[in-house]
């Protein structure tokens, strides 16, 4: 029963991701630069494209919806990113030996223990949507940067709302 | 040979980790400045009563250079004791200046004093100048190569000393001698506690604004004797030094999660406030130096916690599924102040120090967030968020607000020691590039730090020991 409920989702979100655009930015956010963890080891690179267990396979496979975008001060997850979330959630259905970080952020219109507070907040909401569809919670690391790693530079709303983010990164 | 490689190895092996954990170059710990009992006219009560009663802004403040009884190369200065006393003389010219305290005029555009006329000043030279205090010194080098520095004020027209003080002080730390000096005279003419001999930690910025490079740094209240504490692989925020200087709590990222630390000064080593996988943020020392508080997350629910500083069981403070956040103690350690968007968006609050009572005293429009309490007890600062970011006060049942500042984002006040200048941080719109700034309570004299690089997350500690 509850394996139908998510199939269909999963098949409303297909078709709900060409559809609805109307909050994902103009832009996709540039990989996360793990400047934090100088001995992560480089990934295998294939010369036929991006292998299994890369970034640039995943987004390859869900498009813009690695991330997930908030309104201002908010962490609920709404139908847009029920849909993208429900894409990452097929992929990680596909690939279960593959474990991720959701990487909590907020816009620079906060004050910076409240906005990592808020990120840690975000990201978690965004791994309990992903763990309601059936990806394993152990399978999930969540980091908040609060307004530490903006990726649109720019200071207004259109920049804002792409700095207000859940990015899910794969830990290779 | 094979002790001398043992040696190496344990070198290395203790230095492995410090790297490890992004740390750089040790800091020398805080020394104790003494006081010492110095020769001046009157040896009675110095109860002088100041002549000018005019604002303090408007007091003329003659500053010569300290003199020296005999020439002598110190390794705080090679030319000799006489142009260390021009030193001296220089610091508590800028820190009254720059503090917009009086009208001091400095050493290099003013006769000097020699040795004798220290304690018997030549009024009549002074008064001609047109001061109407006068500030003199000396400088003195001992056989064990520390310095005396004696420090002298005086009432020009009334022609007699109000206060004199000496000190012994490393030949290091001469430039902590100038600081006494300039709080002994900015105590004695206003009536106010010290706050020159103090020091700050910060955020040192670097860098574009999608790659920011945040170090832990340190440096006098004048932005003197300047530090880097770490070495900017991982990134560091909110730096809060120990009420006795020896340690100081930051937040790194230095295993990839937001974590509070305690960077012990003494032996350049850190450890985790508390070991576990949680986030935690927002450090801050209770008065005493005892215990800490901090927020961290669980399941993504941000509550404020209490532990011992030397470890041990923490105990949760809030509990609320809203984020409660920060926290500043009383100066009596009784209450604290904190942030909680529990109403729906980020709000003051005050609690008993075992989280009891817990009440919102924010009700003025707009956000309120980053309290901290003065340490005189009577008003608590924050970041007023009401379209901009600007730093304001309250007293501590939330009424009488008064916004100092009016940059675009103007975030996170801390206290200077005498609880009459805030610093805080100001970010530029666009670019990003922060720095420091103070603003003094009445909202005058604002101005920028010198940093040696942009500036975030100041906090001031107290007057040193």
């Amino acid at each position: 029963m509850n394996t139908k409920i998510a199939t269909i989702l999963l098949l409303a979100s297909a078709t709900g991701l060409a559809a609805c655009s109307k909050k994902a930015p103009e832009t996709l956010p540039p990989e996360p630069v793990q400047t934090t963890i100088p001995t992560t080891p480089t990934p295998p690179t294939t010369p036929t494209g991006p292998s299994v267990g890369t970034q640039a396979h995943f987004a390859g496979a869900v498009g813009s919806s690695t991330t997930i975008y908030f309104d201002t001060d908010r962490f609920n997850v709404d139908s847009q990113d029920a849909a993208a979330l429900q894409a990452q959630a097929q992929y990680f259905a596909r690939y279960p030996q593959l474990t991720f970080t959701i990487e909590g952020h907020a816009d620079e219109r906060g004050t910076r223990e409240y906005n990592i507070a808020l990120g840690e907040k975000r990201a978690n909401s965004a791994k309990a949507y992903l763990v309601s569809l059936g990806v394993d919670a152990n399978r999930i690391a969540v980091v908040s940067y609060g307004k530490e790693r903006p990726v649109a530079l720019a200071s207004d709303e259109a920049a804002w709302a792409q700095n207000r983010r859940a990015a899910s990164v794969l830990i290779n | 040979m094979t002790k001398t490689f043992l040696l190496l190895l344990t070198t290395a092996l203790v230095a492995a980790p410090a790297a490890a954990q992004d740390l750089g170059a040790q800091i020398p710990q805080d020394q104790q400045v003494e006081s010492v009992a110095i020769e001046g006219e009157d040896d009675g009560p110095l109860r002088g009563t100041v002549t000018d009663e005019s604002a303090w802004s408007d007091i003329g403040i003659a500053i010569p250079a300290f003199a020296t009884d005999r020439e002598r190369a110190t390794p705080a200065n090679e030319a000799g004791t006489g142009a260390l006393g021009r030193e001296v003389a220089r610091v508590i010219t800028a820190n009254l200046r720059n503090n917009g305290l009086f009208k001091p005029v400095g050493p290099d555009s003013l006769p000097q004093p020699a040795f004798g006329q220290v304690r018997a000043p030549a009024y009549g030279t002074w008064s001609g100048q047109g001061a109407e205090m006068l500030v003199q010194g000396y400088v003195t080098a001992r056989d064990d190569g520390r310095l005396v520095v004696g420090c002298y004020l005086y009432d020009v027209q009334l022609q007699q000393q109000l206060v004199r003080e000496g000190w012994v002080v490393a030949a290091g730390d001469w430039r902590r001698a100038a600081h006494k000096c300039s709080d002994l005279i900015f105590s004695r003419l206003t009536g106010e506690s010290p706050f020159f001999d103090s020091r700050i930690a910060y955020i040192a910025e670097t860098g574009p604004k999608d790659r920011r490079v945040k170090r832990l740094a340190v440096m006098d209240s004048d932005g003197a004797n300047h530090r880097f504490l770490t070495l900017g692989s991982a990134t560091a925020l909110t730096p809060r030094y120990s009420p006795d200087y020896s340690k100081i709590l930051y937040l790194s990222y230095v295993d990839g999660n937001p974590r509070i630390y305690v960077y012990d000064i003494g032996t350049g080593k850190q450890t985790l406030v508390t070991e576990n996988r949680n986030p935690t943020i927002a450090p801050r020392w209770s008065p005493d130096g005892k215990s800490i508080l901090f927020s961290m997350g669980v399941a993504g629910n941000t509550d404020i916690y209490r532990i011992p500083a030397t470890g041990g069981t923490a105990i949760k403070l809030t509990d609320n599924p809203g984020i409660d956040v920060g926290g500043s103690y009383s100066p009596d350690g009784t209450k604290i102040v904190f942030e909680s968007d529990r109403s729906g968006s980020q709000q003051c609050y005050v609690m008993d120090a075992d989280g009891k009572n817990q009440k919102r005293i924010s009700f003025f429009g707009g956000r309120c967030a980053t309290p901290e309490w003065s340490p005189r007890g009577d008003q608590i600062a924050f970041t007023r968020i009401a379209g901009d970011f600007n730093v304001a006060v309250m007293n501590t049942g939330g009424g009488g607000m008064r916004v100092l500042t009016r940059g675009w984002q103007d975030e996170a006040p801390t206290w200077a020691p005498n609880g009459r200048i805030i610093q805080f941080f100001r970010t530029e719109k666009n670019s990003g590039r922060s720095g420091i700034w103070q603003v003094d309570l009445t909202g005058q004299n604002e101005r920028r730090l010198p940093t040696p690089v942009d500036a975030s997350d100041p906090a001031w500690g107290p007057i040193r020991p």
